[in-house]
């Protein structure tokens, strides 16, 4: 026993690193969360938190479930590929309040109809500029006009339907 | 059973390389969503672009992006043909309202939306202390707000400026790919706004999503490429003065 003779301040300095060890272990077992690591050096958790925020662009899929009609007034025309949204702004709660998901909020702003979150119409004389006012700095391609001069500011929708423009394919209404 | 020096050599970073994977676990299964089956990214067609601010405005909506900060943006560059390197570039409150009409001089002038490049090999995940942000399984840069410190480090990594500090949260924000969206079968809020396609969500791991056949037929590249951030923010068509 003479290896472990005035060895017993080694073994009580030991024992306090084993100890600390342990309140460590314990302490990291409590402050760090259960899906830390999961993935990677972060909170898997945290993917899923981010995927549950809510939706409030419903999608042309969505709106084109009751709104077939517009839908196929829009597919042979200009604006085939222009979404519903882009014009008509962002009316997830408009589709869940119409599939019952979920009951329209009170106060209910911007809408025509609170109880369906019905949708303000767009006004065209400012809505129609946004894109086709003439600029230099679009693509030649991509069809402007003077909305001064072009219409002398007559609504849009006096002669086009924004659903289908063009003039000579029956968009006039 | 004996084993030899050079049989434990090969077992031993063999069981480490298992266990690492036992560790990890499988990713999260959901019926419609596994994240294994994708790596998103997003393709901008420069010829489309009309700034017309949409996607802006969408992004605000969805995301909740307070005025004044901007997940995605777009700019405006007006370059003459003697020094491409100094280009006139605009973006007056992100193009949230759209653009001052341009009258034609003997300069070009484009449109250039931007956002989060999801980079493969981000740098502002490589600074966080915290693990509060990171590329996820399916190749989105994401932020855990309840995780993050709010110290910045991310914001000044970002070599495309698509982070800030968020002012009532006071932590890390930044465009999220529309990850509520994107994994819920939906594309982005901006690309579902723009009204010319000239933003389109892709998944680089779906065999039959277009973009394969498109990067391979079109001149398309990705900002700052000398970086090796692995950018999926692909431009088609973009001008060489963009930086």
């Amino acid at each position: 026993m003479s290896v472990f003779k005035d060895a017993g301040h080694l073994f009580r300095f030991a024992g306090l690193f084993v100890l600390a060890f342990l309140i460590f272990l314990v302490v990291r077992h409590y402050v760090v969360p259960k899906s830390f690591g999961q993935y990677g050096h972060y909170r898997g958790a945290g993917i899923g938190e981010i995927a549950d925020r809510p939706v409030k662009f419903a999608g042309h899929e969505t709106c084109e479930t009751c709104h077939s009609d517009e839908a196929d007034k829009k597919k042979s025309g200009k604006h085939a590929h222009v979404n519903c949204e882009a014009c008509h702004g962002a009316l997830a709660l408009h589709a869940d309040v119409m599939n019952g998901k979920t009951v329209a909020p009170e106060p209910a702003s911007h809408a025509d109809d609170p109880a369906t979150m019905k949708p303000v119409l767009p006004d065209t004389a400012t809505l129609c500029a946004r894109c086709h006012t003439a600029s230099a700095a679009k693509p030649k391609s991509f069809p402007q006009v003077e909305p001064a001069s072009h219409s002398q500011g007559l609504e849009c929708k006096t002669c086009h339907n924004p659903h289908s423009p063009a003039m000579d394919a029956g968009g006039a209404k | 059973m004996k084993i030899s020096r050079r049989q434990m050599m090969i077992l031993l970073p063999a069981a480490a390389v298992a266990w690492e994977s036992v560790l990890a676990g499988t990713p999260e299964e959901s019926p419609n969503y596994k994240m294994s089956d994708h790596w998103w990214g997003m393709l901008v067609d420069i010829d489309k672009c009309i700034g017309c601010g949409n996607c802006v405005r969408a992004c605000q909506t969805e995301n909740d992006v307070p005025d004044g900060y901007f997940r995605t943006w777009v700019e405006r560059y007006h370059v003459s043909d003697e020094d491409m390197t100094r280009p006139e570039v605009i973006s007056p409150d992100g193009g949230k309202e759209g653009f001052p009409v341009a009258q034609q001089d003997d300069k070009k002038y484009f449109f250039v939306p931007k956002l989060c490049n999801h980079c493969t090999d981000s740098p502002c995940t490589q600074v966080c202390p915290v693990g509060a942000t990171f590329i996820s399984p399916d190749g989105v840069v994401l932020v855990d707000q309840t995780y993050c410190l709010g110290c910045a480090y991310c914001v000044q990594a970002c070599p495309y400026g698509c982070r800030y500090i968020h002012p009532t949260k006071e932590v890390a924000d930044k465009c999220t790919l529309c990850y509520h969206r994107i994994t819920k079968g939906l594309t982005t809020a901006c690309c579902e706004a723009c009204p010319t396609g000239a933003r389109q969500l892709v998944d680089l791991k779906d065999p039959k999503d277009p973009i394969h056949a498109f990067l391979k037929t079109h001149s398309v590249q990705v900002l700052k490429p000398q970086m090796a951030t692995g950018a999926k923010l692909f431009y088609n068509d973009l001008d060489g003065s963009v930086r």
